[in-house]
């Protein structure tokens, strides 16, 4: 018998079974079901009209709402969302709500998960956002579902999965300091397409790749799904443990894993990233990629800094490299993913100033931890592309109209890279501002 | 909805990577579509993010509904080229097709999710097809899908092209989606 990939065999242990194979259909046992302000509502009345409306959820342990995505708004019906969610957590008695306007609002679902500990090795996370697949970055399986598949777990606990083939990117050499997690992805992304990993698994590999600190890896991770991989996934090294460990308060156990040295692989892309430049993705899809060199000079109106992929500290630490002392030239949104990478911007600092003086001093404007402007939003959204304008942006999607309106421009790259193009005005290498 | 063997009406085209910013904008997804008032203003909404140009093929700048306030669009049938349905995991955006009045899309291929959702929910029905239907057909032919005999019908120009079979989803759609069918397998009490 062959050997199991890592996802393979995350799928085996929770269907019951020794082995599964690519193409199986499967029943699995989830772990964690989480869910939003934008599809909770709709999953909590799925869940009503299908288990009624007296039924109690299936683990309330492992159900995980964070209201993330309209929060800072004055739009009522996404005001009456966060209602939904909040009345729903009240009934249910739910341990794991993180309400808006609360000690416990966190901010982007993606990485509060991990900052709450509810991210551990070796298990089964679903979630109603298509990023749900960061979570990959702990060795766990983690993918997005609909409104339908999340009102199911809600009540019974599982779903029905088809076992992906997996897809390997093994990244070889020591990261030059140019370089970030965004820029690998985008790279991989430009490669095979923005279908590329439709259906399938996308795990990664090499030296290169535990040399990330977890922070890159969910970079890394968060992207699968703009290939349109069912998951990404890292196996856990010491990091990980560590990470979890030190998040957990339940100090739940877990199950670390690898894929076996005869395990499956669809097909195995192999990077030096010593030989890899900086990269954009062009408008109007994340795999449009350009190297910076070729598109350096582009003129911009806006650089945004922020979200689930491109808010959290390893982001900001490296775009205040770039910005310290020095004066923006367009507009610049800076977004913490959450409250705690928030109070994290206020107290640490480089060469003597916070994080958050820094991006202030730069003439940065600094909004509240959410989704904010990644996906447009309501209007009075922070951030939102409200023009037919040029933008440069640390998110992950730049399809027609996500940051607001439909011909609006988004490019997207690093932070280094967003950063050192705010200074500017026009897309520019980070290297030009690198010592 | 139950799965129909034939459905008939007029397509309006796409092409590539039709993503669910497209499909249903970030900004409509306030509505909650359990309520069944706010389902139905889905419908209005439905590919108000389509670039004009990209917009009712070949031509382009062809308005899927005829006008801005209606809820239902006079198009049935969706057709699309490739990775139809990437980005966002919003159920949102078949649930908008549905209120428009759409009953099947038929593409090259699918992103997972936007096709496991239209399945589950049991909206639309979201047929592959290995032609690139989105070079052949005109928005405003009349299309007739046959799903049993995996063909499909141009009734304006008399062109015939294959389907892919429906498969292992086909019990899924027959029940009417992810409930009816737990239900009819014993997987949930009825």
């Amino acid at each position: 018998m062959a050997g199991l990939t890592l996802t393979e065999k995350i799928l085996a242990r929770h269907a019951g079974k020794s082995s599964v194979e690519p193409g199986d259909n499967i029943w699995v046992d989830v772990d964690i079901l989480m869910t939003h302000d934008v599809c909770g509502p709709g999953t909590i009345g799925i869940f009503h009209q299908n288990f009624g409306r007296q039924a109690r959820v299936w683990d309330k342990d492992r159900l995980v709402i964070i209201p993330d995505h309209y929060i800072f708004t004055a739009d009522k019906m996404a005001n009456r969302n966060v209602d939904v969610l909040r009345e729903f957590a009240r009934e249910q008695d739910l341990p794991h709500y993180y309400d808006v306007g609360s000690e416990r609002y966190k901010g982007v679902c993606h990485i509060a998960l991990p900052e709450e500990g509810h991210t551990r090795p070796g298990e089964i996370l679903l979630g109603t956002d298509s990023h749900t697949c960061t979570a990959g970055a702990f060795g766990e399986f983690a993918t997005g579902v609909g409104n339908t598949d999340a009102g199911f777990v809600m009540g019974t606990g599982k779903t029905w999965l088809k076992v992906p083939p997996t897809l390997r990117f093994v990244f070889h050499g020591e990261m030059p300091p140019y370089l970030m997690a965004k820029d690998l992805i985008l790279a991989v992304i430009g490669d095979i397409g923005c279908d590329g990993a439709t259906y399938q698994s996308m795990e990664f590999d090499g030296e290169g790749v535990y040399a990330l600190n977890i922070e890159e890896r969910m970079t890394l991770c968060n992207m699968a799904i703009e290939a349109g991989g069912k998951n990404g996934i890292i196996a856990a090294d010491q990091k990980t443990i560590d990470f979890v460990r030190s998040r957990d308060k339940a100090a739940k156990p877990f199950t670390v894993e690898k894929s076996d040295p005869d395990a499956r692989f669809v097909r195995e892309y192999v990077y030096d990233v010593r030989t890899l430049r900086p990269v954009v993705a062009k408008p109007h899809s994340p795999d449009n990629r350009a190297y910076v060199d070729e598109c350096k000079g582009t003129r911009l109106d806006r650089a945004y800094i922020g979200s689930c992929t491109g808010g959290k500290m390893t982001d900001f630490r490296a775009a205040a490299r770039i910005l310290a002392g020095k004066q923006v030239k367009i507009d610049t949104f800076v977004v913490p993913a959450t409250t705690e990478v928030a109070r994290t911007l206020k107290t640490e600092k480089l060469n003597g100033h916070t994080l958050e003086e820094i991006f202030l001093n730069a003439g940065a404007k600094i909004g509240e931890a959410s989704c904010a402007a990644c996906l447009g939003g309501p209007s009075d959204t922070f951030g939102r592309l409200n023009q037919a304008i040029r933008c440069i942006s640390t998110t992950n999607r730049n399809f027609p109209g996500r940051m607001g309106h439909k011909q609006a421009e988004v490019y997207l790259a690093s932070p280094l890279t967003v950063a050192a193009s705010a200074l500017t005005g026009l897309i520019t290498d980070p290297r030009e501002f690198l010592a | 909805m139950k799965l129909e063997r034939i459905i008939q009406g007029r397509a309006y085209v796409l092409g590539d990577n039709v993503d669910t910013d497209q499909i249903i904008p970030a900004q409509h997804l306030t509505l909650n579509p359990a309520i069944p008032e706010e389902y139905r203003q889905f419908g209005r909404h439905a590919l108000s993010g389509v670039p004009p140009a990209q917009g009712g093929l070949p031509k382009g700048h062809v308005p899927f509904h005829a006008n801005d306030t209606d809820l239902v669009s006079g198009y049935q049938i969706l057709v699309g080229g490739r990775n139809f349905g990437c980005g966002s995991s919003r159920e949102h955006a078949p649930i908008a097709l549905d209120a428009a009045g759409i009953k099947a899309v038929v593409a090259e291929f699918y992103a997972r999710i936007f096709f496991r959702n239209s399945v589950n929910g049991g909206y639309i029905v979201p047929v592959e097809t290995g032609e690139r239907l989105c070079e052949k057909v005109c928005t405003g032919d009349e299309l007739r899908l046959d799903l049993e005999a995996c063909t499909a019908e141009n009734l304006t120009t008399g062109e015939k092209y294959n389907l892919r079979p429906l498969g292992e989803v086909v019990p899924i759609l027959e029940a009417g989606g992810l409930f009816p069918f737990a239900r009819a397998q014993g997987m949930l009490p009825s």
